[in-house]
């Protein structure tokens, strides 16, 4: 079992949702981020001053899979979040210990579904 | 200061009792010309702050990531709606004597009187100068509308040049045809405060400038309505309060004087008609959509607001009740319409204010015994036709020359950004997934 991370920009999660769709992933949770990468930050304006902002607003997935749902998810939010620039975002995938349904006791690999 | 009211009320009688009679007149016309002049500079408070219930219902009912854009676009519609008043739309819009068979005719630049426009010699209800800035506060409000609907991805300075224009120029103009004393006044043609003269004008104009900017990206998918929900109803609610409030003035300064007996039913009008505009819309929203959905309620408060707006002196208040009422349930339905035929209208500009704009300039004709249907809708095809073509115009030659809608990127990154380089909620986490 493993847990992706995704961090992609918030204007592509549409895309990225419909993408996972197809592939029969339906579950994840998406949560608020701020962050930065190569993108770097900007600068806004503020009465009469420059206003530096380093940290970009960014959505975070977390998806657990079963491994052999693994390579689909992957290539899903790639195709879904790839634009070609800076800041299309970084996918982690890390090992998923345990996991459990609290609805039904569930646990290991029938629980992440 | 606190005027004592009764010593107030003693010096007439006094002087009654001692005067000559034509003195005594004279000071208790003196008084009521004080009188009506107060009640009018109120009256232009009142409208000056229907723009802040604007600013708060647009900027609720619009997403956080342009609200600075939009309070942008408030703040400077009343700049530029006072100042072009002054300038030229005043003597445009009351230019004395007509050049043109009652269709234009101008008093020449700028403003200002002598001491008779200080004096009821002027007016019995109020000074020129009241009566310049009393309808200059309404001016603004036509361009206000328009800013609504045309609101998260028009271009500001493509917005300003139109307003400045529109507000300008085509405003006055065709408000002169009634209020000015023109070729509608001549044939009968009613509008008490402005259903016509303001609501459907900016509501034409609304029209042109959704139908040539095109929907918000994401709005319309595969033929699907996707909505863009507001970001704060509570700003939205306390807008449409705001705006009611203001009404009091906008209706009730619309009788020109303190009129104890006509501003009174004209209060009474007016707060039934957003009453029932508020009932018919509550009802039709819960039975149509299941669920009774505030913004609609909100919209049916104002769509009330505008249908009284044409006869909230000359009908009946039982008449005001109904036309409130038939406001709220249009409102509804246009709403839905407009969305259905793919016009994007982020705040509902279009059908409260030219929907119900129409339907209150329709109904003096139907409940005032007074007043013909015919020439009513005589007067309503003629400011649509004169105001929709001009907004056309003008919005027509600036997307040819400056572009009227921002690039996708930056109506993705919000205006606020991409116009303005400033957030309107920087310490909050808002929460994007569009």
């Amino acid at each position: 079992m493993k847990l992706v991370i995704a961090y992609i920009q918030p204007a592509a999660f549409h895309n990225v949702k419909q993408a996972l769709t197809e592939v029969g992933v339906g579950r994840m949770s998406v949560s608020n981020a701020q962050g930065v990468g190569q993108q770097g930050g900007y600068t806004e304006s503020y009465r009469g001053a420059d206003l530096e902002i380093q940290l970009r607003k960014k959505l975070r997935l977390e998806i657990a899979v079963n491994d052999d749902y693994l390579e689909r998810t992957r290539e899903a939010i790639i195709t879904g979040a790839r634009t070609g620039n800076f800041g299309d975002g970084v996918i982690f995938v890390v090992d998923l210990g345990e996991c459990y349904r609290i609805r039904t006791g569930e646990s290991g690999s029938p629980a992440v579904g | 200061m606190q005027l004592p009211r009764k010593s107030f009320l003693i010096l007439p009688l006094l002087y009654v009792a001692v005067a000559p009679a034509p003195a005594a007149a004279q000071t208790a016309a003196d008084a009521m010309f004080a009188v009506n002049n107060t009640w009018m500079l109120v009256a232009t408070l009142l409208v000056f702050m229907m723009h802040l219930g604007f600013a708060f219902l647009e900027a609720g009912l619009t997403q956080s990531k342009n609200t600075v854009n939009i309070l942008f676009k408030n703040v400077s519609i009343i700049a530029i709606g006072l100042l072009t008043y002054a300038i030229v739309g005043f003597n445009l819009m009351y230019p004395g004597e007509f050049s043109m068979g009652g269709f234009f005719g101008f008093a020449g630049f700028g403003i200002g009187t002598d001491a008779a426009g200080l004096t009821s010699e002027y007016s019995e209800g109020y000074t020129y100068w009241t009566d310049f800035i009393f309808q200059a506060m309404f001016a603004a409000t036509a361009a206000t509308i328009v800013s609504g609907a045309v609101a998260e991805r028009i271009k500001l300075a493509s917005f300003l040049v139109f307003a400045t224009l529109y507000v300008g120029l085509v405003y006055p103009l065709v408000g002169s045809w009634k209020w000015g004393g023109g070729w509608l006044d001549e044939m009968g043609f009613y509008d008490f405060a402005g259903s016509t003269l303001v609501h459907s004008v900016g509501g034409w104009a609304a029209v042109a400038g959704v139908f040539l900017l095109g929907p918000r990206l994401g709005k319309y998918i595969n033929g699907r309505i996707h909505p863009i929900p507001g970001h704060s109803l509570p700003l939205a609610a306390a807008g449409m309060f705001l705006l009611w409030f203001g009404w009091f003035g906008f209706n009730g300064g619309s009788v020109l004087s303190a009129d104890p007996g006509l501003v009174s039913l004209v209060f009474v009008t007016t707060c039934l008609a957003a009453s029932a505009g508020i009932i018919g819309a509550m009802i039709t929203t819960w039975t149509v959509q299941k669920h009774p959905d505030l913004s609609m309620v909100l919209n049916g408060a104002l769509a009330g607001l505008v249908g009284i707006t044409a006869g909230a002196d000359v009908v009946s208040v039982m008449s005001a009740v109904i036309i409130g009422a038939v406001a709220g349930v249009l409102v509804v339905f246009s709403v839905i319409f407009i969305d259905r035929i793919k016009m994007d209208d982020p705040v509902g500009a279009i059908s409260v204010h030219l929907t119900c704009g129409i339907w209150g300039t329709l109904a003096v004709g139907i409940f005032s015994a007074d007043h013909s249907f015919l020439t009513q809708l005589i007067g309503v095809l003629a400011y649509g036709a004169f105001a929709f073509t001009a907004a056309f115009l003008i919005f027509s030659v600036i997307k040819a020359t400056m572009g009227l809608r921002v690039s996708e990127e930056d109506e993705r990154r919000g205006l606020d950004l991409s116009e303005h380089n400033m957030e309107a909620y920087p310490d909050y986490q808002i929460m994007i997934t569009r």
